[in-house]
């Protein structure tokens, strides 16, 4: 389902439909928001929607792949702030960009993939 | 070692050197629907990119628009038929612009580095008006063998 959002047809990710051995696209740990109780951006029974006032925006993203994801994981993640900045912008006033770092790990505890997302928010002068 | 031009390598099935380069179109006229589909697929439902009335209103978009995710997950085809499903080692990505649907997004891929069996890859996405909206790299192994 995550490889036809993104539109790729390659059978190493078609497990579903054949029952082949599959490996996740790489993005594909980003699905983890399914698996948040405390998921922002999902509609929920009694949390607001929208979810925020003046959200910020997707700066930058990154992975590194300790192995491919496969078919038959377990993954746990555990997530941890990374390092803060401020810049300033071209338009005038500050950008305060934040990593958040997510660790994903299989059933025994070695690391799979280290995930990495910078947002950005204009700082309130 | 240095990563100098023709220092190829070689693998089962061709040899990745310094300058090579792909250009691969990874949707053409993006739907809203590829949107929506994007959002359940990955769970990220944030209105901006699924409900109109929230992206013109409240968020002063001029429409709906793509994750950067999704951007980043068409553009890492690029990749993965390049050098094959298991070969990234790391991946990552700049967003710059919102994409908006009836985008068509080419990424342009280069190799930039071979040491041993790994090359260092520069991406470079654009929309149909030559506007730069992500850019990126990339480690990938190269010992799955290079797809022609």
């Amino acid at each position: 389902m995550f490889a036809r959002a993104i539109g790729d047809e390659n059978p190493a990710y078609q497990g579903a439909l054949t029952g082949e051995p599959v490996v996740a696209p790489p993005t594909f740990s980003w699905a983890s928001a399914h698996y948040d109780p405390e998921c922002r951006v999902r509609p929920r029974p009694g949390a607001p929607w929208p979810p925020y006032g003046k959200g910020g925006l997707h700066a930058e993203q990154s992975y590194t792949y300790h192995r491919p994801i496969r078919s038959g994981d377990v993954l746990s993640v555990t997530e941890r702030p990374g390092e803060t900045w401020v810049k300033e912008s071209r338009k005038g006033g500050k950008l305060r960009f934040a990593e958040e770092i997510s660790e994903y790990r299989d059933e025994a505890g070695e690391l799979v993939v280290t995930a990495c997302m910078t947002i950005v928010q204009r700082e309130e002068s | 070692m240095s990563a100098g031009v023709g220092n190829g390598l070689s693998t089962g099935a061709g040899t990745v050197r310094v300058g090579d380069e792909r250009t691969t179109v990874v949707v053409e006229d993006l739907k809203r629907a590829q949107i929506v589909q994007y959002a359940g697929a990955s769970g990220d439902f944030n209105p901006v990119h699924t409900d109109e009335p929230f992206a013109t209103g409240p968020a002063a978009s001029p429409s709906v628009f793509a994750h950067g995710m999704l951007t980043m997950g068409m553009a890492g085809r690029a990749l993965t038929d390049w050098f094959g499903p298991e070969a990234p080692l790391t991946y990552k990505v700049r967003f710059l612009t919102p994409v908006f649907p009836g985008s068509t997004l080419s990424v342009r891929a280069e190799v930039r580095a071979v040491e041993g069996d790994t090359a260092t890859v520069g991406l470079t996405v654009t929309d149909q008006n030559g506007v730069t909206v992500m850019t990126g790299d990339a480690t990938v192994r190269t010992s799955e063998g290079a797809r022609p």
